[in-house]
């Protein structure tokens, strides 16, 4: 790779230790892709939950917060997303002591390196948006796909390490959707019936996922009738990259490098598959447990925006969560203050709910969760956080915002 | 012997026994990483375990976790010797280069064809190669 006179003295460890391995990562990652050179970076965002890190990851971080304050601060604005545990709120979840330590160990090292804790998956919603072009270092899938479809901004998926690194040399390997060829269309999706609702939308996104299959395919989405909300977009986003690792999506009238599916295709379109009503059910279909026990109904990946909160909050008001089953909401630490500020918290916890700030759950050492407080059967209007939580030995089922509040209240799907 | 040949890939050589499947990869959607088995139900290697053994398998699904979680699990020794993959995504090869695993991807053919389970095989990712030392 070429490297400019201020990467190679990175390199060389002229600018300190943290730099010297964050250079030498960004390297073995880019001749991996065949990338030419780094490319500047405006924004690193950083996945640092302890149950992903476990021991060996907080005494890397400690590690880097350990060398002098000149080498080890970070160069351009980096935030994180949600970490491991909420600490108001561990001992209700059952969440232990040692659970605590960690994620003190793990926050205390990214302070030191200079991460501001935004503590959030939505940060394009709540913190600072990215805007067209803009390359950036982003760490959670849902936040990259979004960025990259929904801003036309530029980024691969960085996980944690990479991320660190991005933040300590201000610019990352040039590959993936930082070229122009990358970001061409490849999948062809005609969408018939328009997604009702958030799960709605994570099913298209999961079928569409599943379509495209891999990370380097890019679908383009046509008929979709007018234009998505922020919201709506967010769940579809995290639920496509969820079940196809996909990091850009089209939407034809929608997307800002999409006006019309013809100027994303190189050459004749290809065939569409066409997605409708009956694929949206049959999505939804596989997850399915009508009469069954819930243990918690979860609203969580992504984080919930305000409107999202409100609406909750509009469903539940009056009603009470069964006393068997647990309703959990998860929100940035933005939005809880907000919540808390306009009366929402109250009106969510008042009817037996636990909204937890700055978490999310699967990030949440859901194995152990489980574990301590026997819950096996979940509902959730994430197709997302369904995805993800089978391997952590829970059985899931999707349904709309309503049926997942019904549930919450009855005890029951 | 066979060889098949790859695109140069990360870390350093190693020998080992092939666990082979035509299915994709999360460390956190699909591993059980304490007990070092596939967890997730649905999954084609479900309850077996992955300690030592050359992983072969299609491509990298779901989210950043793994870029992390790899370098865990070579901490706590439960790690698979090596990954071997048609096609990854940067999380894998991120994760590969933070935890020292080696990690090979696009073969001249499937991978999860051309490899067997109980192969025993000869991974040099600086060259690009696996050699099949028992075929």
């Amino acid at each position: 790779m070429r490297l400019n006179d201020e990467e190679k003295a990175m390199l060389a460890g002229e600018a300190g230790a943290p730099r010297r391995w964050a250079i030498a990562h960004q390297l073995a990652v880019g001749r991996f892709f065949d990338a030419e050179d780094l490319v500047p970076v405006s924004q690193a965002h950083i996945m640092g939950d302890t149950e992903s890190l476990g021991e060996a990851g907080v005494a890397f971080l400690e590690g880097l917060a350990a060398a002098p304050r000149e080498e080890r601060r970070v160069r351009i604005p980096t935030i994180t997303d949600p970490r491991g545990l909420d600490f108001s709120t561990y001992a209700r979840l059952k969440q232990t002591d040692a659970m605590v330590r960690l994620e003190k160990r793990a926050s205390d090292a990214l302070e030191a390196l200079g991460v501001l804790m935004t503590n959030t998956c939505i940060n394009y919603q709540t913190v600072f948006p990215p805007v067209m072009g803009e390359h950036l270092a982003m760490g959670d899938t849902g936040v990259v796909i979004y960025s990259n479809s929904v801003m036309g901004a530029r980024s691969n998926f960085e996980g944690g390490p990479s991320a660190i690194a991005a933040a300590l040399t201000g610019r990352t390997p040039r590959y993936g959707y930082h070229l122009d060829e990358r970001r061409r269309g490849t999948r062809r999706i005609v969408v018939k019936d328009r997604p009702r609702d958030w799960s709605d939308w994570g099913a298209l996104g999961g079928i569409t996922g599943g379509i495209a299959g891999s990370y380097w395919e890019v679908p383009v989405l046509e008929g979709i009738g007018g234009v998505p909300t922020s919201d709506e977009l967010k769940h579809f986003g995290a639920a496509l990259a969820s079940y196809g690792s996909v990091a850009l999506f089209h939407m034809e009238g929608v997307t800002p490098e999409c006006r019309a599916a013809r100027e994303v295709f190189n050459g004749v379109l290809p065939e569409p598959v066409v997605v409708g009503r009956a694929d949206l059910e049959a999505f939804k279909a596989r997850y399915a447990a009508p009469g069954e026990k819930v243990d918690v109904v979860v609203f969580a990946a992504p984080q919930l925006s305000l409107f999202e909160l409100e609406e909750v909050a509009g469903l539940i008001d009056g009603r009470r969560v069964h006393r068997e089953t647990a309703l959990l909401i998860a929100t940035s630490p933005e939005n809880k203050a907000a919540a808390d500020r306009m009366g929402l918290t109250a009106r969510i916890e008042g009817a037996g709910a636990l909204l937890l700030s700055g978490v999310c759950f699967y990030q949440s050492y859901a194995r152990e969760m489980a574990e301590a407080n026997g819950w096996k059967r979940l509902m959730s209007n994430s197709a997302k956080l369904v995805n993800i939580i089978g391997g952590y030995g829970y059985l899931p089922s999707l349904g709309s915002t309503a049926q997942c509040i019904d549930a919450a209240v009855a005890g029951r799907m | 012997m066979a060889v098949l040949s790859a695109h140069p890939g990360i870390g350093s050589a190693v020998r080992g026994i092939a666990l082979v499947a035509r299915d994709n990869f999360s460390a956190r959607y699909d591993l059980d990483r304490i007990k070092g088995v596939f967890s997730r139900p649905a999954h084609a290697l479900h309850g077996q375990s992955y300690a030592g053994r050359i992983l072969v398998l299609n491509t990298v699904k779901g989210g950043v976790a793994s870029a992390w979680m790899l370098r865990d699990m070579a901490a706590r020794g439960l790690i698979p010797a090596a990954f071997l993959f048609n096609r990854v995504n940067p999380i894998m090869a991120q994760g590969a280069a933070f935890a020292g695993a080696p990690l090979l991807d696009r073969f001249d053919g499937d991978v999860t064809a051309l490899i067997r389970t109980g192969d025993e095989l000869l991974v040099e990712p600086e060259l690009g190669r696996v050699t099949i030392l028992n075929r």
